[in-house]
């Protein structure tokens, strides 16, 4: 399990890193909105990180921002020590930021095994000349790519559907074939977005173990996620968001015990309609 | 030479998967196919070889609006561009028109095969590139419109850029184009075998065989390879492609620039086996009629778009001979024309409802390696997973 996770991994050039990622500052607004303020985070290396808040807290703004699909107005990043910035979406990927989405985002039409291949893009090199003369070097990287997408499959427990078109799979394995996806990256961290939404409670077991296993295997993950009893049950260090501001941080039994996590779930004073009622349009893609 | 580990589970073209005496017997009539149409005349071989240019052309197109799902309107416009650059290198045109080129070449200008086609297929793939550049962050029916216009500033760059410098002779097109010839073979002429005599058509028919058996070959291998992969990401979902670290911008820029090389090639055909071109032959209609060719057939599917192609030059020009008694019975009314762009249009409609995937589109691997009806398989490979998911 652990060898199909790392083999052929990208070397760790800072395993002495106690972060995995570390921002700093970092704002942003979409007009007058101030969606995030000032918000720090440190992920420490091979644990998983829950980032939790009401709808329209700014989870998935943030997440946007550390995959570079926002740009970010302020703020420093770093990863494994070393700064990057992410501007480029791609470059992030190649940088060793891997994601998920909130509303699965597979390649429908390509097939299961296909689609973990594409994830292994950025890890290899072969361009249109050793395609169309198929060079041994385009040859054996392809083989690679094969094997170790096979392997993938096999970890997340979907290799029997490889041949089988992504968007034939049942919910819960399109969210396993897109972790497979973005494990073929090699990550440094593995970034999650509502991984178990839609999901029913057998399959939010599965997805549980599933996590478990990756970080048991050394990755690092940051698990945005609405089901509290999932990321109290996940998380070494909980982070939790409301109104772009961080409010509290700590280990699943102190941020239970957070007043004003509290407050922002539940409310004070007067009851307030569910939260979870409202939309997040302003924070999510 | 085929590399059979790669193939083995993919879906590229179904001949591999057939048995050894049914891909002899489709190779023995590709071959002797030609021989058999010039028993009713040249004009039916011709018509065979502008189907395969059709062909080249629609797999080019492929590139571009199959893998990386990029809707090209224009995509005439390499295609013209190919054909005028193989026109002016191979043709009268330049030393009639500047003198200091003629000095040059006292003899005239007849640039070799081997460096006109590669010139032709480049400066095709270079306007490309200057197409796809502006349009990168262009999706669907913005790109569509566009590349549209792009194919249009084309033709009409050409139609009037023989003022004040006579380049491309304008409306009256460059005639007098040199004839392919293939180890000193011409193929414009007759050739005499001792025996028999083959004409000039059915030779162009071989080479373009075999441009189209190589075009094939070179797009099942980039479908198969990690360029191909990423096209096919980019088309299904951009911003996932983005976020595996597939870079788009690049990526999208080498769709263009393959697919308006494929242009380029079968354009430079074009002039070669006419020996005229004019602007009027690279009409929007032309570049509707690819697409559609692309689309009937089966979008990013080979053996679906050959068929597209094959099935959409050849029919209307077999539609012309059927179309004649059916005109002298309404007295002359129906007028042969009509008929053909009505039957086409009709088809394009009742294909189009009936396999909205297209006539042949790629097969769903639900059930490992086996190809059969395609429904059947979702339905199957829907109930395995739910079954799985239950259990």
């Amino acid at each position: 399990m652990l060898e199909s996770l790392n083999s052929g991994a990208a070397t760790d050039p800072a395993l002495s890193a106690r972060f995995t990622l570390s921002v700093t500052g970092v704002s942003k607004s979409f007009g007058g909105l101030q969606a995030l303020k000032n918000i720090d985070l440190n992920i420490a290396q091979g644990t998983i990180h829950g980032l939790i808040g009401p709808n329209g807290a700014g989870k998935t703004t943030f997440f946007n921002i550390i995959t570079g699909l926002y740009t970010a107005d302020a703020g420093e990043f770093r990863l494994l020590d070393k700064p990057y910035k992410p501007s480029e979406v791609h470059e992030v990927a190649r940088a060793g930021i891997a994601r998920t989405f909130q509303n699965i985002r597979l390649f429908k039409e390509m097939s299961v095994l296909e689609n973990v291949m594409v994830g292994r893009h950025v890890r290899t090199h072969s361009g249109l000349i050793g395609a169309i003369f198929r060079t041994s070097s385009f040859k054996r990287e392809e083989h690679d790519i094969k094997l170790r997408a096979h392997a993938l499959l096999d970890y997340v427990g979907i290799e029997r559907f490889a041949q089988f078109k992504a968007k034939n799979l049942s919910y819960g394995d399109q969210r396993r074939l897109e972790i497979a996806r973005a494990l073929a990256t090699d990550p440094h961290l593995l970034a999650l977005d509502e991984p178990a939404a839609g999901m029913n409670a057998t399959e939010k077991l599965e997805l549980k173990e599933l996590i478990q296993q990756i970080r048991r295997d050394g990755k690092t993950v940051l698990l945005i996620e609405h089901d509290v009893k999932l990321v109290m049950g996940l998380c070494k260090t909980i982070t939790v968001l409301d109104y772009g501001t961080k409010i509290a941080e700590g280990s699943p039994s102190e941020v239970q015990k957070n007043a004003r996590v509290i407050e922002a779930y539940l409310g004070s004073g007067p009851v307030k309609t569910d939260p979870k009622s409202q939309s997040n349009t302003s924070a999510t893609e | 030479m085929q590399n059979k580990q790669t193939n083995q589970k993919s879906s590229s073209l179904t001949l591999k998967h057939a048995p050894l005496g049914v891909r002899i017997f489709f190779f023995a009539a590709v071959l002797i196919l030609p021989f058999i149409l010039q028993v009713f005349g040249n004009a039916w071989v011709r018509i065979a070889d502008f189907a395969l240019l059709y062909v080249l052309l629609a797999l080019g197109l492929n590139i571009v609006v199959g893998y990386a799902g990029l809707l090209d309107l224009g995509y005439v416009a390499f295609f013209a561009v190919g054909a005028y650059m193989y026109a002016l290198l191979s043709s009268p045109q330049l030393t009639n028109a500047f003198p200091w080129i003629a000095a040059l070449f006292p003899d005239g200008l007849h640039t070799p095969l081997y460096i006109a086609i590669p010139l032709s297929a480049l400066l095709a793939g270079l306007f490309g590139l200057v197409l796809g550049a502006p349009t990168l962050k262009l999706r669907g029916d913005y790109l569509a419109i566009v590349t549209l216009g792009f194919g249009e500033i084309i033709r009409v760059f050409i139609n009037n850029l023989d003022r004040p410098v006579n380049i491309t002779n304008g409306p009256k097109g460059i005639g007098e184009i040199d004839p392919f010839s293939v180890m000193g073979v011409p193929l414009s002429r007759k050739l005499d075998l001792g025996f028999t005599e083959i004409p000039s058509v059915t030779l162009y028919y071989y080479l373009f065989i075999v441009l189209v058996g190589f075009s094939i070959l070179i797009c099942s291998r980039l479908e198969h390879s990690r360029i191909g992969r990423a096209w096919m990401a980019i088309r299904e979902d951009e911003v996932a492609a983005k976020a595996m670290g597939v870079n788009t911008r690049n990526l999208k820029l080498t769709a263009f620039g393959m697919g308006a090389t494929f242009g380029g090639v079968s354009g430079a055909m074009f002039a070669s086996f006419q020996s005229f071109v004019s602007p009027e032959s690279f009409s929007l209609t032309e570049s509707v009629m690819i697409v559609a060719m692309v689309v009937l057939g089966g979008i990013g599917y080979l053996p679906g778009v050959v068929l597209g192609a094959l099935l959409l030059a050849a029919l209307p020009e077999v539609l012309r001979y059927v179309a004649g008694p059916l005109q002298e019975m309404t007295g002359g009314r129906l007028d042969a024309a009509i008929l053909r762009q009505l039957l086409i249009a009709l088809a394009m409609v009742s294909v189009m409802l009936l396999r909205p995937r297209g006539l042949w589109p790629s097969p769903d691997h639900s059930e490992q390696d086996q190809i059969s009806n395609d429904d059947d398989n979702v339905e199957r490979a829907k109930v395995v997973t739910a079954g799985v998911t239950d259990a």
